[in-house]
């Protein structure tokens, strides 16, 4: 029995994500004192592929085809079963990203293995298997049994912290079976926007609402973000009415996030809002309603117009980095 | 052309949920009943393909697994402009009891375009959509924001980290979708409502399937702690608190 964990690179790159998986999937091995693997698919150097084994990987499996020129689910989810029936893995571990959520569903279908979705914590016991998640958007949670041998898992990102230890994983490189002509899938273009802070990356997260008034207003948005290294983000009504691209909304309907630290700013912090950022491990607000529902759901708050207090936010951060 | 879209049926999202049977079971008191807002807005794209006549589409239906008490939403669906729809009579067990029966009720309609939502709103999984798509053994693609067609192929866009997909598609295809699919979910006027009892909602009875997952009880979020308040004057204060006490920054 072995723990299979698929990690997604991109363009032959790995980040914080790619460690978090490797991490929980390490640890679960241990609950079944069994090996961790990780597996990606296409080509990674040796130099990068080598850090995966930082986080507790005992081997590392890299699945290469020249065929594989884009991602195509039923390939993907063929070549991860591939594996998992290969290695025995009793638990299949994925991210709760695009590429997971796409996968995952397919892989629990073709290995009959229960799926626990989106899952933010270790389970509770293997025997039986218990995973906790989240329901009803945020609004409660769950345990929940997986009853099948294999099991399939998706993790939330940012909600596993990152455990170094070092395995000398040994790496190899297989070439496995692609079936160019089973690809139905043909991506035509890729539009790429680089050198931006990814919303689902970030571990700050600079968010502003309604009560910003005006796209206008967002210039020290932006630059408090860029003073914290930030990503930036809006409620619903903003990328609604334009103000802010529609990346940008979070929420039950848009992202899903959990940064260590979310500004609601002008941010009334209704259910649906919440739903999208409840798991940020710390949420400051800045309203100028003292019952706004979002000082329920903050650590920290300011009752207080933005554009008063912004600027004078950004003044202290800039003091105190000395910019 | 055909196009299904798969419905579920969720509490209104402002709902506070309360649960019952030492915390086993949802309350459903007073619980306002509604499309799963991802499942409106494909529906709603749906229909716009359908609209515009170069699309060819020829008919949208949509398909919901749940018993008879779910058919008032069924009935919305129609009401907002779906020609037709089945209901599979069984209490949804798990997403994969879920997509095993639609996979069955469906097999032998020859759809050409399926719709599903991202996630349903109630057990958040993202599951539902891929799951049928593999046991029908169709091409499926996730986090799709926009679908338009083209000379019989389906165009969709799929989101991806930092950036977008154009991707071209055969049909039958599953697609999974999310926020930009369509701008705003369209509703029910008084003559669609009026129709909508005459449509034909086909039920089929559910096949055997064995739920892979169980529910063990629901908890309720654990309260935060009481927001701290920092002098609107003095914001410098709440910098350092950040530093010092939450130690994020
Ligand atoms: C099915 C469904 C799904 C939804 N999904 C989402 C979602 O994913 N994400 C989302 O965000 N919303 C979503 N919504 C909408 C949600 O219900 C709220 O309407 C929305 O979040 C409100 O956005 P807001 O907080 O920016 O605006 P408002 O609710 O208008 O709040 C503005 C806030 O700004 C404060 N304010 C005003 N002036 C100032 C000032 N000068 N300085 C500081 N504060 C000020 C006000 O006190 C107020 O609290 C959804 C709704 C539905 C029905």
């Amino acid at each position: 029995m072995s723990v299979l964990i698929f990690v997604e690179n991109w363009d032959g790159k790995f980040k914080k994500l790619s460690f978090e998986l490797v991490s929980y999937g390490a640890k679960l091995a241990e609950m079944y004192a069994t090996e961790a693997i990780a597996l990606t698919i296409g080509n990674v150097e040796s130099s990068e592929l080598v850090r995966l084994g930082k986080y507790g990987a005992g081997r590392i499996i890299q699945a290469v085809n020249p065929g594989i020129t884009s991602f195509d689910s039923q390939n993907f989810t063929s070549v991860i079963a591939g594996f998992a029936l290969q290695e025995n893995a009793g638990v299949v571990v994925l991210s709760n990203n695009n590429t997971g959520k796409a996968i995952a569903p397919r892989l629990s279908v073709k290995l009959k293995a229960g799926l626990g979705a989106g899952v933010s914590k270790l389970p509770a016991t293997i025997s039986p298997f218990v995973i906790y998640k989240k329901v009803f958007s945020g609004n409660a949670y769950a345990n929940f049994i997986i009853k099948t041998d294999i099991k399939v898992l998706t993790l939330a990102q940012n909600s596993f912290e990152l455990i170094e230890n070092d395995r000398n994983a040994v790496i190899s490189q297989v070439q496995v079976d692609w079936n160019s002509a089973g690809v139905k899938t043909k991506v035509n273009e890729v539009q790429k926007q680089d050198g931006k802070i990814l919303l689902t990356d970030a571990d700050v997260v600079i968010s502003g609402g309604r009560g910003m008034k005006s796209p206008d207003n967002w210039g020290p948005i932006l630059e408090f973000a860029e003073l914290l290294g930030a990503a930036t983000a809006c409620s619903r009504p903003v990328s609604d009415e334009g103000w802010r691209p529609h990346e940008e909304h979070t929420g039950q309907t848009g992202k899903i996030i959990a940064p260590n630290l979310y500004f609601a700013i002008g941010i009334s912090g209704a259910t649906q809002h919440l739903a999208g950022v409840s798991s940020s491990k710390y949420i400051v607000a800045i309203n100028t309603d003292k019952d706004a529902p979002i000082f329920s759901a903050a650590q920290y708050g300011i009752i207080g117009d933005a554009s008063k207090v912004l600027p004078k936010l950004v003044e202290a951060v800039r003091e105190i980095k000395g910019k | 052309m055909k196009i299904l879209v798969c419905i579920s049926h969720v509490p209104d999202t402002t709902t506070k949920v309360k649960f019952i049977d030492d915390f086993k079971k949802l309350d459903s008191t007073g619980i306002q009943w509604v499309i799963n807002p991802w499942d409106e807005l494909s529906l709603t794209r749906a229909l716009e393909l359908k609209d515009d006549a170069a699309n060819g589409v020829t008919s949208v239906s949509v398909i919901h697994v749940g018993p008879a008490a779910t058919e008032p939403t069924i009935r919305k669906a129609l009401a907002i402009g779906a020609d037709d729809a089945v209901r599979v009579n069984a209490d949804p067990k798990d997403a994969y009891y879920v997509a095993a029966q639609l996979a069955n009720a469906i097999k032998g309609d020859a759809y050409d375009l399926i719709l599903c939502g991202i996630e349903s709103s109630d057990y958040n999984g993202s599951t539902v959509g891929g799951m049928l798509a593999e046991f029908l053994g169709y091409p499926s693609v996730s986090s799709v924001s926009g679908v338009k067609l083209e000379n019989g192929q389906v165009v969709v866009i799929r989101e991806i980290d930092g950036g977008k997909e154009i991707i071209s598609a055969e049909t039958p295809l599953v697609a999974v979708v999310q926020k930009g699919i369509a701008r705003e979910p369209r509703i029910a006027a008084m003559r669609g409502i009026m129709m909508a009892r005459t449509k034909p909602l086909k039920v089929v009875e559910p096949v055997e399937v064995d739920a892979l997952t169980e529910l063990v009880a629901f908890e309720m979020p654990k309260p935060r702690a009481a927001c701290k308040f920092v002098d609107p004057e003095n914001p410098k204060q709440l910098i350092e608190l950040l530093q010092n006490e939450a130690k994020i920054i």
